[in-house]
């Protein structure tokens, strides 16, 4: 089976660069083992929150240019960043996730733990905050739906006390989802959004909430609304009118990640393009630089051919990258990994330090072509948290690298075709 | 560590990070709160289960086996065999009267087959119809598939069998118990196509239900004897006579390929490369260059495809859906990832009615939209179900082709 361009991963990076292709008139295939980073994401995109030596940052894109060169932002150019995260807003858009937030500034988002943390874009339902110091309400009202754990009320109380507000903590009982508690473990976001995703279930929680309230000006609600019925976070923002409405995101998994994922993926499928759920690439033929063609599980002996290939893979957390006992590697190719020989200096012992493990990855030239054996594959592609160079959890710069990196992946393919 | 590595079964359940991925594309979860969910059935429960079986939940048998949960999961954890395994091994219900007639495909479909004219008025008589809803249990808003009143193998022992071997290449065919008892003309279709292609047509000699409808019904020993059964002629097609196992059915050929293995315990490893669906196969001799398809230029249709669940399991849907666009002039719609809600025979079930339909919903209402010439699907339980859901006619993309190709100039192309 051919085609002009097959993308390894499903994630963030190989969908935004699956639609661009698609845009662009291509023919692509997308192939995805399982469910990506998204799903367990923050709902906020990341571009860059601090430098690698950990000074905050406000202006991200003046940032770039001070980042070092093997920094995925450096390898794209730091023109290239700037004119792909002045597009973002408007790409997402027209994939219907509407993005909140501008392209040079940091902003805030209140993490499940009640503390401000800086971030980028917000998809639409976050309120971002201007400042770690500014308050979103006077007297606040925070709801939850009783024995939902992963959403800590009594900390995000303290949190925005702590900044002058007010608050007030209530759960309401709602009878559709009782049958959730019998095993609380199974009291998860996702399992209560595919509920509340039935518009009169929400009504009901709408009902409740109104009763509850009393003289507060702002109302903060876990973000477990709207999974694949986006009305329904429409409905409340409009039956609560005058009180301002704040969904602050729950613990993973994220239920406005698993919908902007579901949308990309639907956005990019209405367009032409080939997704393959399920199924994982297992075989790779490469000569003399370049990749002949590639396998799969479902596919056995039949094999597929592109002009050109994307790996998008992921990190370890998607098995982009694995890691052994004595070693790691990129499993599809075998590409060269960026990362020390030894063990020891994979990891920290100490859990909330900077752990080294996450900046690995594969390297690439200039033109985001990964290498195999000290080679540049010619016709192969790099895109998303399988580049080497960054510490996505510590810069806080994971879906700025994903989508810009797989943004100058598409140009890369179609300029060089043209 | 090494031990880490080491102790993973192979069912894969310790591999669950409990993210919880696997509940939000379960079917059954929004419509039934009976349902414990895929994390729960699957692995949560297992641990519990394999301490003490009396955790068990007979709950488990709202679960369809669409393997969905499995689709999603980032881990690699086979939840479906999971929870079918824990109602194999565990579960003390015994099949009632109606599930053993539900199951037993081919016992049934051979007796109804010799009356069929007049089994199926009976069976939709509102009185006989009453009485299967109340003492059967099985729902009465359900038309039953119409049995033909000559079986696909004797239409083709009659009309096909002498030529077959006259062809350059040859291949088995498992029809399934729905080809021969139901509806023989998409066997027919096959072998046309098939013929066109340059390909002999042969049957296996004795093909025995797949016995999709035994496991989900709890009749686990009857299935092991089919599996089995079945495997023998596989490798007597495969290793003896070198023909490729091709079927028409998506659920026929999941279950004899990765059921078998996974559920009953039976080894088809030697043969399991070489069973393939109907448009796989095809689009592989394609793919390599071996036949060539010359189109009739007047088949100007609005095709919408439906993915059925055991097909998307596969990972095989593109075979399908990349044949259907190849005809020209065709309009496609490729409709949203959606399970249909029959499950073979759960929707069937009076418990299962409100729930099998409220599951197919969304795809009902897709179908309707889009208001198609007709709907493509690899699945035939999926084609009673839309038929009975929506207006719309349903029909296999091996009959798609059989209309589209011209048969005389592909078999011209291909001799
Ligand atoms: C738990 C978690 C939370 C995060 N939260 C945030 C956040 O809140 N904000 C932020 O900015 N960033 C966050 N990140 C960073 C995140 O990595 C990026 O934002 C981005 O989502 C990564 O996208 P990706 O497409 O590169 O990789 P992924 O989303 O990991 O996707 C890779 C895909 O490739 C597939 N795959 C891998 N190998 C194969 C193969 N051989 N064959 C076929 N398919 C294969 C995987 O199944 C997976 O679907 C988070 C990361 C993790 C792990
Ligand atoms: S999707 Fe897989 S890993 Fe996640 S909870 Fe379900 S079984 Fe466990
Ligand atoms: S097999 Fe289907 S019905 Fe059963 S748990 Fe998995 S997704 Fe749900």
């Amino acid at each position: 089976m051919k085609f002009d361009t097959i993308i390894i991963g499903g994630g963030l990076s190989g969908l935004v660069c699956g639609i661009s292709l698609q845009k662009k008139g291509k023919r692509t295939l997308i192939i995805s083992s399982g469910q990506s980073a998204l799903h367990f994401s923050s709902g906020s995109f990341d571009f860059l929150d601090r430098m690698p030596d950990g000074t905050p940052v406000e202006n991200p894109i003046e940032a770039v240019s001070k980042l070092p060169a093997g920094h995925p932002y450096s390898v794209i150019g730091r023109e290239n960043v700037a004119a792909y995260a002045g597009n973002t807003k408007r790409f997402f858009e027209e994939c219907g996730v509407t993005l909140s937030g501008d392209p040079d500034r940091n902003r805030f988002r209140i993490t499940p733990a009640g503390v401000f943390k800086r971030t980028w874009m917000s998809i639409g339902d976050f309120a971002l905050a201007d400042s770690d110091r500014e308050k979103i309400g006077e007297r606040i009202l925070i709801v939850n739906i009783l024995g939902f754990l992963d959403f800590n009320t009594a900390f995000i109380a303290e949190g925005l006390e702590n900044l002058g507000s007010q608050c007030r903590c209530t759960a309401v009982k709602i009878d559709e989802l009782e049958h959730l508690r019998k095993n609380p473990s199974e009291m998860r976001a996702t399992n209560i959004a595919r509920v509340l995703d039935r518009q009169e279930v929400t009504d009901k929680f709408i009902a409740e909430v109104k009763a509850a309230l009393k003289d507060e000006d702002t109302i903060v609600l876990p973000a477990v609304f709207g999974l694949k019925n986006k009305s329904v976070t429409d409905s409340i923002k409009s039956s609560l009118g005058d009180r301002k409405v704040v969904f602050i995101a729950t613990m993973p998994p994220s239920v406005p990640g698993i919908r902007t994922q579901l949308q990309l993926r639907s956005v990019y499928e209405h367009s032409g393009g080939e997704y393959l759920i399920g199924d994982t690439v297992d075989k790779a033929v490469v000569s003399k630089n370049s990749v002949m063609s590639i396998g799969t599980v479902n596919f056995g002996d039949m094999s597929l051919e592109a002009d050109s290939y994307v790996l998008a893979s992921g990190s370890f957390f998607s098995k982009g990258l694995v890691a052994l006992p004595d070693r790691i590697f990129e499993p599809v190719f075998g590409l060269d990994v960026d990362c020390p020989a030894e063990r020891k200096d994979w990891y920290s012992t100490q859990l909330f330090d900077r752990q080294e493990y996450v900046s690995f990855g594969v390297r690439t030239d200039a033109g985001l072509h990964p290498f195999k054996s000290g080679e540049p594959v010619m016709n192969l592609y790099a895109a998303g948290s399988v580049l080497s160079g960054c510490n996505s959890l510590y810069e806080g710069c994971g879906a700025g690298v994903s989508i810009f990196s797989a943004m100058r992946v598409a140009d890369l393919i179609s300029n060089k075709e043209e | 560590m090494k031990m880490q590595e080491n102790n993973i079964s192979a069912n894969g359940f310790e591999q669950c990070i409990k993210c919880t991925v696997c509940t939000v594309y379960c079917p059954v979860v929004p419509v039934n709160p009976l349902y414990p969910g895929p994390k729960q059935a699957g692995p949560d429960g297992e641990r519990l289960r394999l301490k003490k079986g009396v955790f068990f939940d007979e709950s488990l048998k709202y679960c369809l086996n669409c393997k969905r949960c499995e689709v999603a999961c980032p881990s690699g954890v086979r939840i479906g065999d999971i929870i079918q395994s824990a109602r194999i091994k565990y579960s003390r219900h015994s099949p009632s009267l109606r599930d053993m007639i539900l199951a037993s495909t081919d016992l049934v479909g051979s007796t109804a087959t010799i009356a069929a004219p007049i089994v199926n008025s009976v069976v939709r008589l509102k009185p006989v119809k009453a009485v299967m809803d109340g003492v059967m249990k099985i729902d009465k808003h359900r038309t039953f598939p119409e049995y033909a009143s000559r079986t696909f193998e004797s239409w083709y022992r009659k009309h096909a069998r002498a030529s077959q071997d006259g062809y350059r290449n040859h291949l088995s065919y498992f029809h399934g118990c729905y080809v021969n008892y139901n509806f023989p003309k998409l066997g027919i279709d096959f072998v046309k196509v098939m013929n066109a292609l340059g390909y002999g047509v042969h049957l296996l000699g004795g093909e025995k239900c797949c016995g999709v409808a035994l496991i989900s019904n709890g009749m686990i020993n009857s299935a092991k004897k089919n599996a089995a059964h079945n495997v023998g002629l596989f490798k007597e097609s495969v290793e003896n006579r070198k023909y490729p196992v091709v079927a028409t059915s998506s659920t026929c050929t999941f279950t004899v390929r990765d059921e078998y293995p996974h559920l009953l315990g039976v080894d088809n490893s030697s043969v399991r490369d070489n069973i393939f669906l109907a448009t796989r196969f095809i689009y592989g001799l394609i793919d390599e260059g071996k036949v060539k398809l010359v189109f009739r230029k007047d088949y100007g249709r609005k095709i919408a495809y439906h993915t059925p669940c055991h097909l998307e399991k596969l990972g095989w849907g593109i075979f399908s859906t990349s044949l259907m666009k190849m005809i020209p002039g065709v309009t496609f719609s490729m409709l949203d990832s959606n399970c249909c809600g029959i499950a073979g025979t759960y929707g069937f079930k009076k418990e299962n009615y409100q729930v099998s339909q409220a599951i197919g919903k969304p795809l009902f209402d897709q179908i309707c939209s889009i208001a198609p010439d007709v709907v493509v699907t690899d699945c035939e339980t999926c084609k009673w179900q839309i038929e009975m859901s929506t207006p719309f006619k349903v029909m296999h993309p091996v009959s798609i082709l059989a209309e589209a190709l011209d048969l005389e100039a592909t078999a011209a192309a291909n001799r």
